[in-house]
């Protein structure tokens, strides 16, 4: 769906999603590289359970939010990428120990 | 006008919880019902409030109000049901109990001083409050914190979605046929002909009774139709967090989790009637004691904080009186306008259908309390 404009020499960075890795560019936010992969969704809403998926991409929509290192609902799309970072999508209500 | 065409046969002033409590009440007997409301700059206190349908130590220093509050409280089930089949709004009102935790020996000291004041107190309804040591606590609350040294359980304490309720209570208003008047406070109220003839900025109506439940503005309102109401509005400020996964499954005085996960801490209180801003150093105090009683909270996002008025009688206690001077004038202001709605709607609304409050149901709240020459 989303392609990148060119094809940079960029260092790559290794995250994993939801367990699987996942080859991202350094400079990447967590929401570009999943939106790169081709993630459809990266949430469903705590009251509907409707999918979410990024959107305003500058931190204003909160529709992005994902666990990332073991903390809920964070903004992926104000968070860059670091090798090793575990993203994990979220499914309704954050859970409190996470 | 529309109003002066049309009789009403009663006029309730005020939009808020209190008013359209009654008003729903008055429209269910059959009644025509006219709301005036202020507009949406008014302080509109049944919007900011914490949701509580509570009892524990309520009516300490005057018994029939603990009465008034487990009578409301008992109704308040069929209330939601009748509300919700109405509507098609579920108000997610829940009565699992509602626990009061301490922090600290002296904490321990004081509420179990006011719990032996209150089963002391003669005259009023004696429910169960249970004094709780910590282990017992963790049975039913297990994420609290080591601060937690002890508390109090009652189980007749609930919550709902008040938000629910408002919007609730408004669209049965409207299925009602109740005339709903926002952007409409009331400047003067006169007699002609048996009917009360209401002020506003926009124009005059007519109506054969009417019920003052305008919150704090009752104490300007009142003189209007020979009653006093005497206030002391408080400030309260209230913290919301992002919403989880349901963890508390029992409300507090201070601290729940709403329906759609939301955890709301509130419960500050001080003397004012301005609502804007917010005291951070409260809102600070208030969140480590959130934090104290239940650690995890420490990992949540708070995405909102706001501050709003308290109605409040100078006393504490609610206001119930009908006028000698202006007889079909009532009057009706309290604190706990969610507590009670179901009490005011079912109630204190059959009472004014009835032109008549019925001394031994709310004759202690009439506001004769304050005349101390008369009491004295």
């Amino acid at each position: 769906m989303f392609k990148r404009l060119r094809e940079n020499p960029v260092e790559a960075v290794t995250i994993t999603v939801d367990g699987s890795a996942l080859k991202a560019r350094a400079g990447d936010t967590v929401a570009a590289a999943l939106l790169a992969h081709g993630v459809s969704h990266v949430r469903t809403t705590p009251v509907s359970g409707a999918p979410r998926a990024p959107y305003c991409l500058m931190g204003v929509c909160f529709d992005c939010l994902v666990t990332i290192d073991g903390v809920g609902n964070r903004q992926a799309c104000l968070e860059p990428v670091r090798d090793g970072m575990r993203v994990e999508t979220q499914h309704g209500k954050r859970k409190i120990g996470s | 006008m529309a109003g002066l065409s049309r009789s009403h046969d009663v006029a309730v002033v005020g939009g808020g919880l209190v008013g359209a409590a009654i008003a729903y009440g008055i429209a269910r007997a059959g009644r025509r019902v006219l709301l005036f409301d202020e507009g949406d700059m008014a302080v509109r206190a049944s919007r900011g409030n914490f949701a509580l349908v509570w009892v524990q130590t309520k009516g300490l220093g005057l018994p029939d109000y603990a009465r008034w509050t487990v009578h409301s409280s008992n109704s308040w089930a069929t209330f939601a049901t009748e509300l919700a089949s109405e509507t098609g709004i579920d108000l997610h009102f829940q009565r699992p109990g509602g626990f009061h935790l301490c922090l600290s020996e002296q904490e321990l000291e004081a509420r179990k001083q006011i719990i032996t004041r209150f089963h002391n107190q003669r005259g009023g309804t004696d429910y169960r409050i249970d004094f709780l040591e910590r282990d017992d606590i963790a049975k039913m609350l297990p994420d609290i914190g080591p601060d937690v040294v002890g508390g109090s359980y009652c189980p007749l304490d609930g919550h709902v979605n008040s938000l629910k309720l408002f919007r609730a209570l408004h669209l049965a208003l409207s299925r009602l046929g109740v005339t709903y008047l926002p952007n409409h406070p009331v400047t003067a109220i006169g007699r002609r002909g048996g009917q009360f003839e209401i002020s506003t900025p926009h124009g005059t109506h007519d109506a054969g009774k009417i019920v003052l439940a305008a919150g704090n503005a009752n104490q300007a309102l009142a003189p209007m139709v020979g009653l006093v109401a005497p206030m002391k509005p408080e400030r309260g400020q209230i913290i919301v967090t992002e919403r989880v996964d349901p963890f508390l499954h029992f409300p507090l005085g201070t601290l729940r989790q709403t329906d759609e996960g939301t955890v709301m801490i509130g419960d500050s209180r001080e003397d004012g009637h301005d609502p804007s801003g917010s005291n951070i150093a409260i809102n600070s105090v208030m969140a480590n004691r959130a934090v104290r009683m239940f650690p995890k909270l420490a990992r949540l996002n708070v995405v909102r904080c706001w501050r709003a008025i308290r109605v409040m009688p100078q006393d504490g206690f609610p206001i119930y009186d009908q006028s000698e001077s202006h007889p079909g004038a009532f009057l009706a202001t309290c604190h706990s306008g969610v507590t009670l709605a179901a009490a005011h709607a079912g109630t204190l609304a059959r009472m004014i259908v009835d032109g008549r409050l019925d001394e031994a149901e709310v004759g202690a709240f009439s506001a004769r309390r304050f005349d101390v020459q008369a009491v004295a």
